[in-house]
């Protein structure tokens, strides 16, 4: 038996050790990282320069407006749209199946990197395929790397093209989980069909499609590639700055680790909160 | 009877007019990559509307692989995400295997640690993992940098845990029974039988590796130990840049995972659905 013990161990060591020189340590020395003043040497204890700047500056609170807007927006317009895509792409009735869902799951594989250049290409304000079929409906172009407020669409599109695939796979295999009867018996009854989604359906996904707005809430406090590629660093000016390219900025750009430290623990804090509400409103939810 | 199928035909219809409009634009921008890095420069830039693929694949190419090394980059990619994945796959499923099958004081801990971390953004780790690798380590540049640190991987570990409880217990008794020792039965009994999880696993893994931005972004800057996406992602923010050339590197990053995909449609999807890594 101690033998087994042993090997219980040695099985988990190497993991073990990964994790506490990577995970476990940074999580502890970032807190303390971001009571340090880092932009002098030595490194002096003063939160006022880190935990103190973060609720005056009005570039993280700018930074902390977009993410939040962007995750009041485009959290719950993904999630409703991956809920419907899974529930259609489930239909007995469907023709081209294989295409349909490799339409819908194929942006998954795609990289940042990748899909940014294209998003760039085809809303090119001027040669962009997209102004040219807004334009050839009769409607004025749209300037989207120039004005705020099309630029946070921008944003919020691309993370929707790239995303909701990936959230219709994870509540398809939801859907998929649930007893066919459920239904025989319901359409026997006759309820009807939207009738069954409302009242079978929703209910029964409810514990997936919070798992995929928590997983979406982490992922959106986390947002910074695209920014930093489609809208070329959070432009115009600062107005698809994320929390995560703030981040970026005063850590890697500025190296002001400290002050980072500070803006990486609100986000964390943030994250667990926002998805603590999410989990505590969908289970009081009758 | 005629009734019930007029409704069912309706449906269908329905169904079809909203899913495949729906599909056409979703498909768009992977079409739209593939006919801009077929297309001479002046013709991306054009006020006309392209939609067919053109001939310049080649000539986009070379112009890409002049302006950044981006075979080079590739090959970077291809070693990383191999290595990754297999030291990956290794970790994970050993550890899976100890909290799975071996009852041990600190499971409980362990395990409750691993599933903490699940919902505690990689921001919070990042300054730090970058401050002890590039300047205490001194490491920047380095395969290790590239692929070490990113190894810590949660819901791998409750993914091949899951898998190795779900194994009767019986078969590993009568190994032991037989005076196997623990490490052959894991290789030999254990991961065999795992053989649909590894493969999910793998897959994710690859993929996560492959596209990974940010880490590879920060820690290393030098041309000739840039991983593939970082490469091109440092184009895109130029001013004077062949976007041909960048979007033929668009469609190289891309096309390798649309086959996996393809191929092992069934393992991908097992992978995301189980939720293995985000």
């Amino acid at each position: 038996m101690r033998m087994r013990t042993r090997a219980a161990y040695g099985f988990l060591a190497p993991y073990l050790l990964i994790f506490t020189t990577f995970w476990v340590w940074p999580i502890v020395f970032s807190f303390y990282l971001s009571f340090l003043a880092t932009r002098t040497q030595p490194w002096r204890f003063n939160p006022a320069a880190t935990w103190g700047r973060l609720v005056i500056d009005p570039a993280f609170l700018n930074a902390l407006k977009n993410t939040l807007v962007i995750l009041v927006i485009q959290v719950p317009v993904m999630i409703a749209l991956a809920t419907v895509l899974a529930v259609l792409l489930n239909s007995q009735l469907l023709r081209a199946r294989g295409i349909m869902r490799f339409a819908f799951f194929a942006p998954v594989v795609v990289g940042e990197a990748a899909y940014a250049a294209v998003f760039r290409l085809m809303f090119n304000a001027d040669f962009g395929i997209i102004n040219k079929i807004i334009t050839g409906l009769g409607l004025p172009p749209v300037a989207w790397f120039a004005s705020p407020t099309a630029a946070m669409a921008l944003i919020m599109m691309a993370v929707t093209w790239r995303w909701v695939g990936y959230n219709a796979i994870i509540i398809l295999s939801g859907l998929q989980a649930i007893p066919q009867d459920v239904y025989e018996a319901a359409t026997l009854d006759r309820v009807s069909k939207p009738r069954q989604f409302f009242f079978i359906t929703l209910p029964l996904l409810r514990p997936i499609i919070l798992f995929c707005v928590v997983l979406s809430i982490i992922g959106t406090m986390q947002l910074f590639a695209e920014p930093f590629l489609i809208t070329n660093r959070g432009g115009p000016g600062q107005a698809t700055e994320t929390l995560g390219l703030f981040l970026y900025r005063q850590g890697f750009t500025v190296l002001n680790f400290g002050y980072a430290s500070a803006v990486a623990y609100t986000i964390a804090a943030l994250a667990i909160l926002i998805s603590l509400a999410n989990l505590w409103l969908g289970r009081s939810a009758k | 009877m005629r009734s019930k199928s007029a409704s069912t035909f309706r449906r269908s219809i329905a169904l079809h007019a909203v899913l495949v409009p729906l599909a056409i634009v979703w498909l768009f921008p992977i079409w739209m990559m593939v006919v801009f890095s077929t297309m001479p420069e002046n013709a991306i830039f054009s006020p006309n509307i392209h939609l067919i693929p053109s001939n310049r694949f080649w000539e986009n190419f070379l112009i890409l692989q002049a302006d950044t090394d981006f075979l080079r980059t590739i090959f970077v990619s291809v070693v990383v995400a191999l290595v990754y994945t297999v030291l990956s796959v290794m970790l994970t499923s050993m550890a899976g295997w100890a909290l799975a099958r071996y009852s041990f004081a600190g499971k409980g801990l362990v395990l409750s640690i691993i599933l903490g971390t699940l919902t505690l953004p990689y921001f919070v780790v990042v300054i730090p993992q970058f401050i002890m690798v590039a300047r205490d380590f001194g490491l920047s540049n380095t395969w290790f940098a590239l692929i070490v640190p990113p190894l810590f991987n949660s819901l791998g570990v409750l993914f091949m845990r899951q898998s190795f409880s779900m194994m009767p217990a019986e078969l590993f008794d009568a190994a032991r029974v037989e005076g196997v020792r623990e490490w052959r039965i894991f290789l030999f009994v254990g991961m065999p039988l795992a053989r649909p999880t590894l493969a999910a696993l793998s897959i994710i893994l690859f993929l996560a590796s492959w596209n990974n931005y940010l880490w590879p972004l920060l820690i290393n800057n030098r041309p000739d130990m840039m991983t593939a996406p970082v490469a091109l992602g440092s184009l895109i923010g130029l001013t004077k840049v062949s976007w041909g050339g960048i979007m033929v590197g668009a469609v190289l990053l891309t096309a390798p995972m649309i086959a996996v995909f393809v191929l092992l449609q069934r393992h991908f999807i097992a992978g995301i659905a189980a939720g293995a890594v985000k």
